[in-house]
């Protein structure tokens, strides 16, 4: 038995006995602390291992489980694509298991079940494990499954508010949904194949019909998971229903395992793609992109707001991987692999940061009771240390130099700019109109995130919770900062991941690009030098110097007594009276003037209600201002899909007379139908 | 030996470079105000004005508001540094310098963005409506002008085939002199943007403190002493970078493509002369209009965006077969 099978078998086994464990927690709440946690971050710890192992050159590794039907055994396959997943799914379970038991300190005396909650996310964990572990359909949809359904509870974990549980069912819902799509997709390549696993599957060739078949399928049951619009409407809802450390494994991780599943369709599976694949993706990537951030910005929930971000996010991914598909299957494959790293290098980005940030809004529901921005202000001064990771995950997310989320931005941009080596005239339309859209989803994202970081924590304090919060627990700022390193390291050292993920891209696809990393780690140049090139290694040191030379010369100054500490004074308030909290803009005010611009694209509601002072009829006493944007994929799409479903499943109910003859002639019938059938 | 004593005069040079654009930004300012007084018939103050306000503002004391947390603090510094920084990376006398291998033009745009993130930011920190007011109304403007900005710069990267400006800069330099519409269409955009982005008029106005119209002093407002300073400094140099960009993109004659200090001094004069005469242009222009409604500055941008889409897709259509 390897090193390489106990790393496995720990970390699906850990992940699973945790949740066994946790069965115990409600009458013995210790067992969080001392078995369950420790047991996630055993798993995480050996799934980030055998992704290293996976890096470093080990060859892989097969194993059939005698589980299952007997004769459907599970085929389980560790590649270096699923290396990579497994590694994200490790990196972000570590971290929940760091934030957990200071977490979960608020629920110890509410009316839910902590059994529950240590349950399904053990559960929750191995499924997504074994979902990029799988190597046969049936394995992956029972995985899928168990994924979904134990998330379905995580969902519905606080279900004694009806919002909780009406976001649950729709999760729920559009899970299902999902996977009978990814199921018929699945049975397309099976009915070719013969046989569910993998192997036999990639090996055989689809005709262009059924292969768009499959795509179409696949592209709509893993946009399910992942969130493409119009599918993502669960998202919003699910997101802020599920406890924080839930949301961000949700976010962080379950949206990538979708991912996975559509790279290991696309790129493994389904074989030569067709440009028109791309097109489609790149389209649907650049709405998603654009819509999330839209949406994003008109929310004040922060959850809500984070969730419409993985859509954004998710978006951009589609676009990398679009613009892979477009290349590769014109034949420019170096430019194609570019697509596909920088697809996987948002991925992996989009994991550290999102969870980083949900953590982050889950130490300030803990300690401020809020998740309203227009009820926050001023947790600067409060809780310093989850204020310097948030701003990190804040600077990361809006893609801004020298952290992550600009790396794999910057590699888009580098792959959609090699468009005019394209013979089609459409395709180097449609790339750089993409492109633009992109920019202005990143634009769009920096302005939303100075709204959430400057309401949240800079100025005054907008309610009582929030002025007296305090910092969050050691292990919920260990977890913080822990992602927010890690943020930083895969901005300054992009070429080291660059070229680890080129590996995949080798492995997957055959081809690789050598020339990105050939400067040396210091110097990224996707395509060739003097096309393109980015030294964020240097750009720190630059920032370092002037760091260095900022203090060397404060220093100077305060042994010569240049400096004394500055007086505080009142802030500017025109010369009336002093400012209050109240004075301060509002979320919903800082996003006004994009609102403006963007109307046209959305549908606002705005109340505004005056209450008149009785003495004095002319003369409002109060006003009072509500704001709310519907997500418009219900008006258009949802609520006339559901009106249609109402109307046919009224007409058929017409057969439901309620007489018991009317049901056995129903039943006589179906029968003779089904032996004329047989026969 | 001599290769690296090279490489080491080199970077000293392109450092020196720097430290003469941060220096020279005051008296690119100072240029343009000087041509509007004379266009709207008032005395204009010493040429050396704006050095004279920064030597004052770096010898009075700070005084921080209240509520001034660690972001407002260090601020001033990262918004000044990213300027520096950008500033450092683009071909100023130079075509080929080594540190504009480290940041290319998409990296320019990011290094503006993160120093108007902090920007903003700063605006928010104290907790007043001036500061929010400017940092929700920079923020729009930002997210409108940046993808045009980015726009421009593809135009420029596909047509040189590199996002490296030395390359741009070099490609654009050794074509034969024809009036291609691509870069027509990406000069107005940029243009456009430049002054959105350093918010001039009709977008903003640098010489006011009317709480209706401001953007960029609504943020540095509770600013005092050297830090308001650096933000001061910081806006005059953003200012000459674009000017600089502008120039040097897409008239590039003079700039020296090597270190001969005869080319140099050449293209000392030359981009003096280049940017006296964009600076006169920028001072008719903007005494010849009036500044805009806050809600016009979309459509403004929406211009810009437009004229930089379709220089990019004339690019594609016409020039790149």
């Amino acid at each position: 038995m390897s090193i390489f099978t106990v790393l496995l078998g720990t970390s699906l086994c850990a992940a699973f006995g945790s949740g066994i464990a946790a069965l115990a927690a409600d009458r013995q709440p210790a067992i969080l602390d001392w078995i369950v946690f420790p047991l996630l971050a055993l798993s995480g710890i050996a799934a980030i291992s055998v992704c290293l192992m996976m890096f470093s050159d080990f060859p892989g590794y097969a194993v059939v489980l005698p589980l299952g039907l007997p004769w459907l055994q599970w085929h389980l396959h560790i590649d270096i694509l699923a290396g990579f997943f497994l590694g994200i799914i490790g990196i972000i379970t570590f971290a929940v298991s760091l934030f957990g038991p200071g977490y979960l300190r608020e629920y110890f005396h509410s009316d839910y079940s902590l059994a529950v909650l240590g349950l399904a996310t053990g559960l929750f964990i191995t499924g997504m494990q074994l979902v990029v572990m799988a190597d046969d359909a049936f394995v992956f949809m029972v995985a899928w499954e168990l994924m979904s359904v134990s998330s379905y509870f995580l969902v519905a974990y606080e279900h004694k508010e009806s919002a909780n549980r009406r976001a649950a069912f729709l999760y729920l819902l559009m899970a299902q949904i999902g996977a009978l799509f990814i199921l018929l997709g699945f049975g397309v390549l099976a009915a070719f194949a013969g046989d569910f696993s993998f192997e036999s599957i990639r090996i055989t060739t689809l005709t262009p019909f059924w292969a768009a078949i499959s795509f179409s399928l696949g592209l709509v049951g893993f946009g399910m998971k992942a969130g493409i619009v119009p599918l993502h409407v669960w998202l919003p809802e699910a997101h802020p229903a599920a406890p924080s450390h839930i949301s961000a494994l949700m976010s962080g991780v379950m949206l990538k395992v979708a991912i996975y599943g559509f790279i290991r369709l696309v790129f493994d599976l389904l074989g030569e793609p067709h440009w028109g694949w791309g097109i489609v993706l790149l389209v649907a990537g650049s709405v998603t992109a654009l819509y999330g951030v839209l949406y994003a910005l008109m929310q004040h929930d922060l959850k809500r707001l984070l969730a419409y971000h993985s859509v954004e996010n998710i978006g951009i991914i589609y676009i990398g991987l679009g613009l892979s598909i477009i290349f590769f299957s014109t034949g420019l494959y170096t430019f194609g692999v570019l697509g596909l790293i920088a697809a996987l290098y948002h991925t992996l980005n989009h994991a550290l940061f999102k969870s980083l940030l949900f953590l982050g809004a889950g130490a300030m529901l803990a300690r401020g009771h809020e998740r309203n921005l227009e009820h926050m202000g001023g947790l600067i001064h409060r809780m310093p240390w989850t204020a310097l990771f948030f701003l990190i995950g804040c600077i990361s997310i809006s893609a801004l130099p020298p952290f992550n989320g600009f790396v794999s931005e910057w590699l888009t941009f580098q792959t959609a700019l090699q468009a005019t080596k394209l013979e089609s005239g459409v395709l180097r339309a449609v790339i750089p109109i993409t492109a633009a859209m992109l920019a202005l989803t990143g634009a769009l994202a920096a302005a939303c995130f100075v709204k959430v970081y400057g309401i949240a924590f800079l100025g005054q304090a907008r309610s009582r919770h929030v002025r007296h919060a305090r910092e969050a627990s050691r292990g919920m700022v260990l977890a913080q900062g822990l992602l927010a390193v890690l943020c930083l390291l895969f901005g300054v050292l992009p070429t080291v991941t660059v070229a680890a993920l080129n590996r995949i891209a080798d492995d997957l696809t055959g081809y690789g690009v050598v020339a990105a990393t050939q400067k040396g780690w210091l110097w990224l140049t996707p395509i060739a030098p003097e096309v393109a090139s980015y030294s964020a290694p240097l750009i720190l040191l630059g920032v370092f110097i002037a760091i260095v030379v900022w203090a060397c010369l404060y220093f100077y100054a305060r042994r010569r007594r240049r400096i004394q500490p500055e007086p505080r004074k009142p802030a500017w308030d025109c010369g009336f009276g002093p400012l209050n909290s109240r004075m301060q803009y509002s979320a919903t005010a800082f996003a006004m003037p994009i609102r403006h611009v963007f109307r046209s694209l959305m549908r606002l509601h705005e109340d505004k209600v005056r209450e008149m002072d009785p003495r004095l009829p002319t003369h409002p006493s109060a006003l009072r201002y509500q704001f709310h944007a519907d997500d418009i994929s219900w008006h258009y799409l949802y609520l006339p899909v559901e009106a249609l479903l109402h109307a046919a499943a009224r007409r058929v109910s017409r057969i439901q007379t309620g007489h018991l003859r009317h049901y056995l002639a129903y039943s006589f019938f179906t029968l003779l139908l089904l032996l004329w059938l047989i026969t | 030996m001599v290769d690296n004593l090279n490489a080491v005069a080199v970077w000293w040079f392109a450092l020196s470079q720097t430290v003469l654009f941060v220096l020279i930004a005051p008296l690119f300012t100072s240029w343009v105000r000087r041509i509007k007084c004379y266009l709207q018939n008032r005395q204009p103050p010493v040429l050396l004005q704006p050095y004279r306000d920064l030597r004052r503002l770096f010898a009075k004391k700070v005084i921080f508001a209240h509520n001034a947390s660690v972001v407002f603090r260090s601020a001033p510094y990262i918004v000044c540094g990213t300027t520096v920084m950008a500033a450092a990376v683009i071909p100023f006398l130079v075509v080929e310098i080594p540190i504009a291998a480290m940041a290319d033009a998409i990296v320019l745009v990011g290094m503006f963005a993160l120093g108007r993130f902090f920007l903003a930011l700063a605006g928010l920190d104290v907790g007043t409506s001036f500061g929010g007011m400017g940092s929700s109304r920079e923020m729009t403007i930002a997210a409108l002008a940046e993808p045009a900005m980015l726009m421009v710069v593809f135009t420029l990267a596909m047509l040189a085939s590199s996002t490296n400006l030395s390359t741009i800069v070099t490609y654009i330099l050794n074509q034969e002199l024809v009036i291609r519409p691509s870069l027509l269409f990406a000069l107005l955009a940029l243009v456009l943007v430049g002054i959105a982005e350093t918010g001039r008029f009709p977008v903003d106005n640098p010489a006011t403190h009317l709480e209706l119209t401001m953007i960029h002093e609504a943020m540095i407002l509770e600013y005092t002493g050297r830090q308001l300073a650096l933000m001061e400094l910081a806006a005059q140099l953003k200012f000459t970078i674009y000017a600089v960009l502008i120039v040097n993109l897409f008239f590039p004659w003079g700039i020296s493509q090597s270190f001969a200090p005869g080319a140099l001094l050449l293209a000392a004069f030359a981009l003096a002369a280049k940017l006296a005469v964009l600076g006169a242009f920028l001072a008719i222009s903007e005494t010849a209009m009036a500044k805009m409604r806050l809600f016009m500055v979309p459509t403004f941008l929406a211009v810009a965006f437009t004229l930089a889409l379709l220089g990019m897709l004339s690019f594609i259509m016409l020039e790149s077969l």
